[in-house]
């Protein structure tokens, strides 16, 4: 069985930052790979590890930049990785469900893996849509926000819990092949070790264009433009209270006392 | 004209806040686009839904009666059938793990543009504007729609006002032919995370601790400053993620919802899913060294400063 997994590198920002037009000015931004994405990729290496897996194969979109986070994906257990980019997409601010479930397609197409794990979504734009809109293009089961899986590879059947609102789990069984969405807290992921980075670098990343996988600029015409960027406007009027950490805990305390909340 | 199909959320026989914010969301947006609103109700006790559902500003509510739960297969099919029916420009969904589950869906096999997590909508002409939040709250953006062939919007949960009054909808049952052999998921039930040893709701003061502690054996400086203060220990979900604490003690969109006199939250962003479990909160203290984080929005009071710093001399205060 082979699964895919998808990879993004997600942009972090620092506590203090500045807005540039309509994105985060560089300086303020780091880079790291997408929380929800590394509980799927050690979800997919579990598998291979249980034997029900045999081949692991991580897809991002991204720039040559992101080799680095894909290489972090390759440290823990991935055993080749692709990644897509092209000019076509450098310029687009936002991008959105459906460019990325086209990209996304074509290389399913090429891979044919039985299995897709995605993050529930990205730390950054957290569209939360990819996985379950993949699947729907591709014409194949998926179940989102899924916090357990277990996978009966001869009878074709991923049984799942969803984790919904309020403490409740779905109990679901989905048809392969499939894409499942992963909530963090469905396992621990693992860190790299060190045998891990050094194998990864071994390890095969094969970068690809749109037009490698058939694609035309069309294919990944953006349908939401990102028109505005600003910082939200607080709700509350908040107190802050200013000085040192004995000075602020002071304060605290005596309106915790006031509260009679604390002795 | 443009009408709004918006899809009612519920589970186990109730239907969901959620449903009545739908309402309000989809009203604003029918008036801007100069339409209708329209509801769908799919599965369980239909009927019942629906006069619930038939409150101010609802011109009309389609019920499918099929099955009884939630099941995105049937919940896709039948609301493509309704837009082939009734042709609304906007498709309406919650942005909840449900509408997750099947809004993207829905959008690719209509072959609509999809914005998710909404928290305000604007329409100008074609053009769909929509407010969403990126980077976990710490901006807000405008994304444009070209809307001319529609959309499929999902709504965050609790940013609109749940409707209200009663309304004069023609309630008509929809008769979705559900391909059976297209249904390819099955929910086989239900299960309740396990409670424990404290229930966190019941708490008057709750300590709530975040990513900011960083390490496990740092957890003991925030369960003393609990001690001391006579508190509950609580959390957002990385710390339960990482096994460091048991579920029950998670407050959030996924585990509790909280409404103590005083919330103290220790090292946490504040996401929305945070957020949902502890706005409720009477009073509510930021302790967070990033004064952009988003709990900054609703906290009362706050502390920009390093935690590790902060609690140790709370702890010495209450000795
Ligand atoms: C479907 C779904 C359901 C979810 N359900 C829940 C839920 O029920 N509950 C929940 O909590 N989350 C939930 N989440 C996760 C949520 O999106 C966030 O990832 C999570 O709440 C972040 O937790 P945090 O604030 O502790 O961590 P972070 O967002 O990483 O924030 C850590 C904070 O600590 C601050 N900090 C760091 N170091 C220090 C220091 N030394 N001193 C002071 N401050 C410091 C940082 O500035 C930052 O603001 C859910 C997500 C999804 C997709």
């Amino acid at each position: 069985m082979k699964v895919l997994v998808t990879v993004k590198e997600v942009a972090t920002v620092d506590d203090e930052f500045e807005i540039a037009g309509t994105e985060i000015d560089d300086r303020f931004l780091g880079a790291d790979l997408n929380e929800w994405d590394e509980y799927a990729l050690e979800e997919a290496v579990q598998l291979t590890e249980d034997g029900v897996a045999d081949e692991v194969v991580t897809v991002t979109i991204g720039p040559e930049d992101a080799e680095q986070t894909i290489r972090q994906a390759l440290a823990k257990g991935a055993d080749r990785a692709i990644r897509v980019w092209d000019d076509a997409l450098a310029d687009v601010d936002l991008l959105d469900v459906g460019a990325k479930t086209a990209i996304l397609e074509a290389v399913v197409a090429e891979e044919e893996p039985d299995l897709v794990l995605t993050g529930v979504q990205t730390g950054d734009d957290s569209f939360g849509a990819t996985g379950v809109a993949l699947a729907a293009d591709l014409g194949v089961q998926w179940a989102a926000v899924v916090n357990e899986l277990e996978l009966d590879a001869d009878a074709g059947v991923a049984s799942v819990h969803r984790e919904l609102e309020g403490g409740v789990e779905e109990l679901t069984d989905v048809e392969l092949p499939a894409v499942l969405s992963i909530q963090t807290g469905i396992n621990e992921p693992r860190y790299a070790s060190l045998r891990g980075i050094r194998q990864a670098q071994r390890k095969e990343l094969a970068a690809k264009t749109l037009a490698d996988l058939g694609l035309e600029d069309d294919d990944v015409a953006a349908e939401l433009t990102l028109t505005d960027m600003y910082e939200p406007e607080t709700e509350t009027d908040v107190t802050i209270f200013e000085g040192d950490a004995s000075d602020t805990a002071g304060q605290l305390a005596d309106l915790l006392r006031d509260k009679g909340v604390a002795q | 004209m443009t009408d709004v199909l918006a899809v009612a959320d519920h589970r186990r026989g109730e239907l969901r806040d959620v449903s009545y914010e739908l309402v309000s969301a989809g009203r604003e947006l029918a008036d801007a686009a100069g339409g209708e609103l329209h509801l769908a109700v799919i599965s369980g006790p239909v009927e019942e839904y629906a006069e619930k559902l038939n409150r101010e500003g609802v011109d009309a509510v389609h019920t499918v009666s099929h099955g009884e739960e939630f099941n995105h297969d049937v919940y896709t099919q039948a609301i493509s059938q309704l837009v082939d029916a009734l042709e609304p420009g906007f498709v309406l969904a919650p942005n909840s793990v449900n509408g997750l589950d099947y809004a993207p869906a829905v959008a690719t096999q209509l072959d609509r543009p999809l914005v998710t997590d909404v928290v305000g909508v604007a329409v100008d002409g074609d053009t769909l504007e929509a407010t969403r939040e990126m980077y976990g709250g710490k901006v807000e953006t405008t994304v444009e729609v070209d809307a001319a062939d529609g959309a499929v919007v999902t709504i965050r949960e609790a940013e609109w006002p749940p409707a209200e009054g009663t309304g004069d909808a023609a309630i008509e049952a929809f008769d979705a032919a559900i391909d059976e052999a297209a249904v390819g998921s099955t929910v086989t039930g239900f299960e309740e995370v396990a409670g424990g040893d404290v229930d966190i709701a019941d708490a008057e003061v709750l300590v709530s601790v975040g990513r900011g502690i960083e390490d496990e054996e740092n957890l003991e400086l925030v369960e003393e400053l609990a001690d001391a203060m006579g508190a509950t220990l609580s959390s957002s979900r990385p710390i339960v993620d990482a096994g460091w604490l048991p579920p029950n003690r998670q407050v959030g969109q996924s585990g509790k919802v909280v409404t103590p006199e005083v919330y103290i939250a220790v090292g946490i962003s504040g996401a929305v899913q945070h957020v949902a479990g502890m706005k409720g909160s009477e009073t509510i203290v930021a302790i967070n060294t990033d004064p952009n984080a988003p709990i900054m929005d609703i906290a009362d009071y706050a502390i920009h400063d390093d935690l590790f710093d902060v609690v140790p001399a709370l702890i010495e205060q209450f000795q």
